[in-house]
């Protein structure tokens, strides 16, 4: 019996942690769902939301649409050659549109969003967890979970989707400017082609997990910078994780929806 | 003897298997200027925010103001936190907010209904007591450090705490500088009758500002008295912390 291999407690120790933080990640949820029910109670804090959308659509308006339009741009070039073989050029508005609005839009603008949104909540909320603005809000009677948690997160989800939808617009600007430089198509024939193809079924998963992606930034960036350390390398390892764990949060719920939406559609067909 | 306004009965507190506090018990009065001295790691601002429920106790009990903190729950907690004010060794200002902001954010949440006027009136008011009103639309960033602990003073006292916790309030600052701030806290004791527990290592600032000092060592309380009576002590480690 002595010489049956023992689990080590290094094993024991670190299995626990581990369900520690997943208990810890699950407070911080369902706290974040419960101030978010609850917004509309006073105290109120839309001004900090207005504040927040401001600052989280403004940001990244720019970047999103550079990427956007960069994305419509190659994703045409590319494609045209292989539809040229079929003689099947005329079907790129429809190909682009139904691929941008669908995948690449919501895709793109949630990583780029996670990238400088999500690191940037990280990294104010860790710098406000250092320099205990946190505990100093919790000793003086307020809530800091619902000043600083709820209104990023909502915020993040309000503004994703319209982030997502400009970054479709410029997509499609792009696309046009491809389909453009190799040939001839005016503006007016080239969306009509574009939004005839497209059907509610598009759009509407494609806002409801861009509706996700928001979330899932605006959380993953608020639970790492409310639980940095306490040094001033925490704050840097927050931002960090935050890009990190939500970039891969955002695959796997857009796999989810993904496999959702094609149950939906085989049922509903 | 007067009321006590807090009384900290047996606590312990350990951050795994390190332990700060050890079967420490206190009780602070109505009014009275309570320094708690000891070495750094003596579990001293540890002390305080277990007060506030900011970190959770082993075992023990603690009252703040005839309500027991230890079992309180989130909405008991935020209203005994609503008469205890605390300041932070870094002041902790938001950042992202002007001083003025800064003081009226408690009070907006706290009192739902303040008036605009009203609001003005406790914010220029507390500002006035720790004479810095001129810096009211400052952003923290623009304050020295004398000056931030202030703000932080006035951002306690806006919400006319009954107890005032002091965290190092004079710890990074100039002999000048500290000076003011140990009249200030003498000031605020003298015109609200507050009571104060004063965690510092700065011994001008604890003669100055103690009516009864505790000297904090590994987590006990090793002596009680007056700024005199440990002064005179013959021990030599309740000696040592009065060595200039």
């Amino acid at each position: 019996m002595d010489n049956q291999p023992q689990a080590s407690p290094d094993i024991f120790s670190k299995t626990k942690a581990y369900f520690a933080q997943l208990a810890m990640v699950a407070r911080f949820i369902s706290k974040t769902f419960k101030e978010i029910f609850l917004f509309v109670k006073p105290p109120h804090e839309f001004d900090e939301l207005f504040k927040q959308c401001f600052k989280i659509g403004n940001k990244s308006l720019v970047l999103v649409a550079i990427t956007g339009f960069i994305m419509g741009l190659v994703l045409t070039i590319q494609s045209r050659p292989v539809l040229a073989e079929f003689g099947a050029t005329s079907w790129l508005p429809a190909m682009v549109s139904i691929s941008f609005i669908r995948e690449i839009g919501p895709v793109i603008t949630a990583l780029i969003c996670a990238g400088k949104i999500g690191s940037g909540i990280g990294a104010e909320v860790g710098s406000m967890k250092v320099t205990e603005q946190i505990e100093a809000m919790e000793v003086s009677a307020t809530n800091p979970f619902k000043f600083i948690v709820a209104t990023r997160v909502i915020a993040c989800s309000l503004m994703v989707p319209l982030l997502v939808l400009f970054s479709d617009a410029c997509g499609m600007l792009g696309s046009l400017t491809g389909i453009n430089i190799y040939g001839d198509m005016n503006m007016n024939l080239f969306f009509a082609q574009a939004i005839a193809s497209l059907e509610f079924a598009d759009f509407f998963p494609a806002m409801i997990k861009s509706v996700l992606f928001g979330f899932v930034i605006g959380v993953v960036g608020c639970y790492q910078g409310f639980n940095a350390g306490r040094g001033t390398e925490s704050v840097g390892t927050a931002a960090n994780s935050a890009v990190v764990i939500s970039s891969m949060i955002i695959f796997f719920v857009d796999l989810i929806v993904v496999q959702l939406s094609e149950v939906y559609n085989t049922l509903s067909n | 003897m007067s009321e006590k306004v807090a009384e900290i009965k047996g606590i312990y507190q350990s951050f795994g298997s390190q332990e700060v506090l050890k079967n420490l018990s206190l009780d602070l009065y109505k009014g009275e200027n309570l320094v708690v001295l000891g070495k750094s790691g003596t579990g001293k601002s540890v002390l305080i925010k277990c007060l506030v429920g900011l970190i959770g106790i082993d075992k023990g009990t603690m009252t703040i103001l005839g309500k027991s903190v230890e079992t309180a729950n989130e909405n008991e907690l935020m209203e005994i936190r609503k008469k205890v004010g605390f300041l932070f060794q870094s002041a902790a200002l938001y950042d992202s907010m002007s001083v003025r902001e800064n003081l009226e954010f408690p009070l907006k949440r706290i009192e739902t209904n303040i008036s605009k006027s009203d609001l003005e009136l406790r914010t220029v008011e507390a500002l006035e007591n720790v004479g810095l009103l001129d810096a009211i639309d400052k952003m923290p960033s623009q304050l020295s450090g004398g000056m931030r602990k202030r703000v932080g003073l006035a951002r306690t006292i806006v919400l006319n705490p009954e107890i005032i916790l002091y965290d190092e309030p004079t710890t990074g600052l100039d002999s000048i500088t500290s000076r003011e701030i140990s009249d200030l806290i003498l000031s605020l004791q003298q015109k609200y009758n507050t009571s104060s527990i004063i965690i510092t290592h700065d011994m001008p600032c604890a003669k100055h500002t103690a009516n009864r000092i505790i000297i904090l060592a590994e987590g006990k309380e090793i002596a009680e008295g007056s700024y005199e009576e440990l002064a005179n002590s013959t021990d030599s480690l309740i000696n040592s912390f009065f060595k200039q």
